[in-house]
């Protein structure tokens, strides 16, 4: 990899080295260090969920419940559901590298709210924290879904516990969506129209929106659960009166805007890394700004389709059927347009770009079976079966977890003022491709032959095809440990990086790496579109 | 001496426009999430209102109209005083600003008061839900569940209420120690936007809980 060497900018303060002390940490509201306060909390949460999974394959590579008890295995596959969901995948793109970046990409100082912003990474660890305690006074075993009426009657786990963590953490969600949402229309630069934003940035802009609008339903739905177990009463017991369907109706409005809420982000890191490393203008910049938002406004509306065999009317599941397929088109368009600005683009095969390939294809798998799932005759068949599980992990772990990489490598030099080493992230790349794929496929065919989720235990048929699986987890892992060893060694020892080390466009690639506290030393005005690798060729170096 | 206005401007502002702009932004912003999270309960209640007609009636009938009508006064009187209070901050007259928002504080703990003297007489007729509930109607469950949305409702109001108090009561000191000018009191206006709304909430809980059961 060659680089560019512009301007020598070590002897300056950065954001890292301009206060020192753990005070000046846990008080800092500077959005870059607390993009990194939560950057090092998801990924503490990202390996407790993995430990959970990693026990859930071990278990399932025989038959036989041997490993862990049936009871035991409900509570791993719950407890890694909510972590992963709600403390990793939730805050991992936003509130790190959104929190990092947003600022830095509109060209100001700070998001609106700088201490909100601290506000919510407290939030979101109490959250934490509660959750983890419950998890270690016996755990949950519901499922991270808590379907009533097993949530709310029969189950004699620390459900209150769990859901209340959950609870707390939403308002983190909440928070950072508005500060999102308030940055985005106040604080740009002169010049900077919304229609010269980085696609990052109106990706994030529509996740915000979902931040803002579906949490709080999930608030109170969990709310109405904890109600319902303290006080012994009836909202979602059918035996007295209640009805566990308008749980799963209140559960789903959120949860099913929170996958978007999940996958947007990832999106919003792709459209950066394609156009960065194709060196071209990301294709149909405006539908696919538009396709973001819209993703965020018809996913509010299809919620129903996780409720096809709950009883529901037929007219409605038909309702929901369609606008499932609705939602899947400006999928489709980011989908067409990502590769179509690969299409005689002057691509380089850096670490990022793998990860985001990597994500283009395995978005892709996921979102077709996710049309198969909107069918209504296919659906009753893989409901609840490994189908499902692959899935929605093709879209939360081959999307969102690839593109959060794939992020991590493309503006590490930004945050770390450092560069990676580029052949051990390189194999990286491709381990957590490999291992993805290994882990994940065979469950698809598992899905389809019968095997259904959430059991210790299975036919011995299905134990070739586990086996597989939990072989592909194990690849996986590594492939995860390693950017975790590698980022930490390159924090000390990395090469020192320039500026703007991938000649891109954007504004956080003008500023010094790590950027200065307040990102740049004067306002920039913004004059050009996003991704205008034409008009900037010379200024780059890329003649 | 330095504008008083570059004085409030937070650093990672350019200019007091925007400030003022995003502080108000936010606010709206804030809620939006807030009339989701009301209106998650105003869908589940409304589900079961359909469900359960008679009972969620019964339930009604029970509510004191007086008390209810008279709380929503009160509490409509302190929205008054409350745009009062900014329009004195926006005329540079802080002392009573601050002077009105102890009051808009005070009329909040009234309504308090009040409240919390019909949950005292729900509670002595075993109408609290749970444990507590004792009902002979043939419609004692779907009554249980209008208890239920009763009292988390309201009840949400009323922290809803304690949280605006509060940040009332330090707006009326910070009011005081003249932290506004006419030009800059934007944090009273959001802090008036949020009065505002949880006025407005409660107007829709009245009709919920106490109008719906007037009919003979």
């Amino acid at each position: 990899m060659s680089t560019v060497v512009k301007i020598p900018t070590a002897e300056t303060p950065n954001y890292l080295t301009e206060e020192r002390g753990i005070l000046s940490w846990l008080l800092t509201t500077d959005h870059k260090r607390i993009g990194l306060l939560y950057l090092a909390s998801v990924t503490f949460f990202f390996f407790i969920g993995g430990i959970f999974a990693l026990l859930m394959r071990l278990e399932l590579a025989t038959p036989e419940t041997d490993l862990v008890s049936p009871h035991t295995y409900n509570e791993l596959f719950s407890m890694h559901g909510i972590i992963m969901v709600w403390f990793f995948l939730i805050p991992s793109i936003p509130n790190t590298l959104g929190n990092f970046l947003i600022p830095m990409m509109i060209g100001a100082k700070d998001l609106a709210y700088p201490k909100l912003n601290l506000a919510s990474w407290y939030i979101y660890m109490f959250g934490g924290i509660v959750a983890l305690y419950s998890m270690a006074r016996g755990g949950v075993d519901t499922g991270w879904t808590f379907y009533t009426p097993f949530s709310t009657i029969y189950s004699n786990t620390y459900v209150v516990g769990a859901a209340l963590g959950i609870f707390i953490s939403g308002f983190a969600s909440i928070l950072t969506g508005l500060n999102f949402i308030a940055t985005i229309h106040c604080m740009r630069a002169p010049g900077l129209t919304w229609f010269k934003l980085p696609l990052f940035v109106w990706s994030h802009y529509a996740t915000s929106i979902i931040f803002v609008l579906a949490t709080p339903i999930l608030a109170v739905v969990l709310l109405m659960i904890a109600v319902e177990r303290i006080f012994q009463v009836g909202i979602f017991s059918a035996s007295l009166g209640g009805d566990p369907v308008l749980f799963q109706h209140m559960f789903w409005f959120y949860s099913h805007p929170a996958v978007y809420i999940m996958v947007l982000p990832g999106m919003a890191v792709i459209s950066e890394l394609v156009a960065a490393f194709s060196r071209k203008r990301i294709f149909g910049y405006t539908f696919v700004a538009y396709a973001s938002v819209s993703i965020a406004v018809i996913g509010f509306l299809v919620w129903g389709h996780h409720m096809f065999v709950a009883g529901t009317s037929v007219y409605s599941a038909m309702y929901f059927s369609l606008l499932s397929y609705a939602v899947a088109v400006p999928s489709a368009i980011k989908v067409f347009n990502w590769t179509a600005t690969l299409y005689k683009g002057s691509i380089s095969w850096d670490t990022p770009m793998l990860y985001a390939i990597g994500f283009i294809g395995l978005f892709t798998i996921g979102g077709m079976t996710g049309l198969f799932l909107a069918a209504l005759g296919v659906d009753v068949h893989v409901t609840d079966t490994y189908f499902v599980v692959a899935h929605f992990h093709y879209i939360m772990v081959g999307g969102t977890i690839m593109a959060f990489l794939g992020g991590m490598h493309y503006w590490w030099p930004k945050i770390s003022g450092r560069m990676y080493p580029e052949g051990i992230s390189k194999l990286s790349a491709l381990t957590v491709f490999l291992g993805f794929n290994l882990t994940f496929f065979p469950q698809f065919v598992l899905g389809y032959l019968g095997m259904p989720r959430r059991y210790a235990a299975y036919p011995p048929e299905f134990q070739t095809l586990h086996v597989l699986s939990t072989a592909g987890a194990t690849i996986l892992g590594a492939g995860y440990l390693m950017p975790l060893i590698y980022f930490f060694w390159s924090w000390h020892y990395g090469p020192i990086a320039p500026p703007n080390p991938w000649r891109a466009t954007g504004l956080e690639w003008r500023t010094p790496s790590p950027p200065p506290k307040h990102n740049f030393e004067v306002t920039p005005v913004v004059t050009q579109k996003a991704y205008d690798y034409d008009a900037m060729k010379e200024e780059l170096g890329l003649v | 001496m330095s504008n008083p206005q570059q004085l409030m401007l937070r650093e990672q502002y350019g200019t007091p426009e925007q400030q003022r702009e995003s502080v108000t932004f936010g606010m709206w912003i804030f809620l939006a999430t807030e009339v989701m999270f009301f209106g998650g309960l105003f869908m589940a209640f409304t589900v079961y209102r359909v469900l359960y007609p008679l009972g969620f009636d019964e339930g009604s009938k029970d509510m004191s109209i007086v008390l209810g009508s008279i709380n929503t006064a009160v509490l409509i009187t302190s929205s008054l005083t409350m745009a009062l209070a900014i329009h004195s901050a926006s005329m540079a007259k802080l002392k009573r600003a601050s002077f009105l928002l102890l009051t808009t504080a005070f009329i909040g703990l009234v309504f308090l008061a009040i409240k919390f003297t019909e949950y005292y007489q729900h509670y002595e007729a075993h109408k609290a839900p749970g444990v507590w509930f004792e009902s002979s109607s043939p419609h004692a469950n779907a009554m249980e569940l209008f208890y239920v949305f009763y009292f988390a409702m309201t009840g949400l109001h009323a922290i809803h209420m304690i949280i605006g108090i509060t940040l009332v009561v330090i707006f009326a000191v910070r009011a005081y120690c003249g932290s506004f000018n006419s030009e800059y009191h934007t944090p009273l206006e959001a802090l008036g936007l949020y009065w505002h709304f949880v006025d407005i909430v409660w107007v829709f809980l009245f009709a919920i809980f106490y109008i719906s059961g007037l009919h003979t």
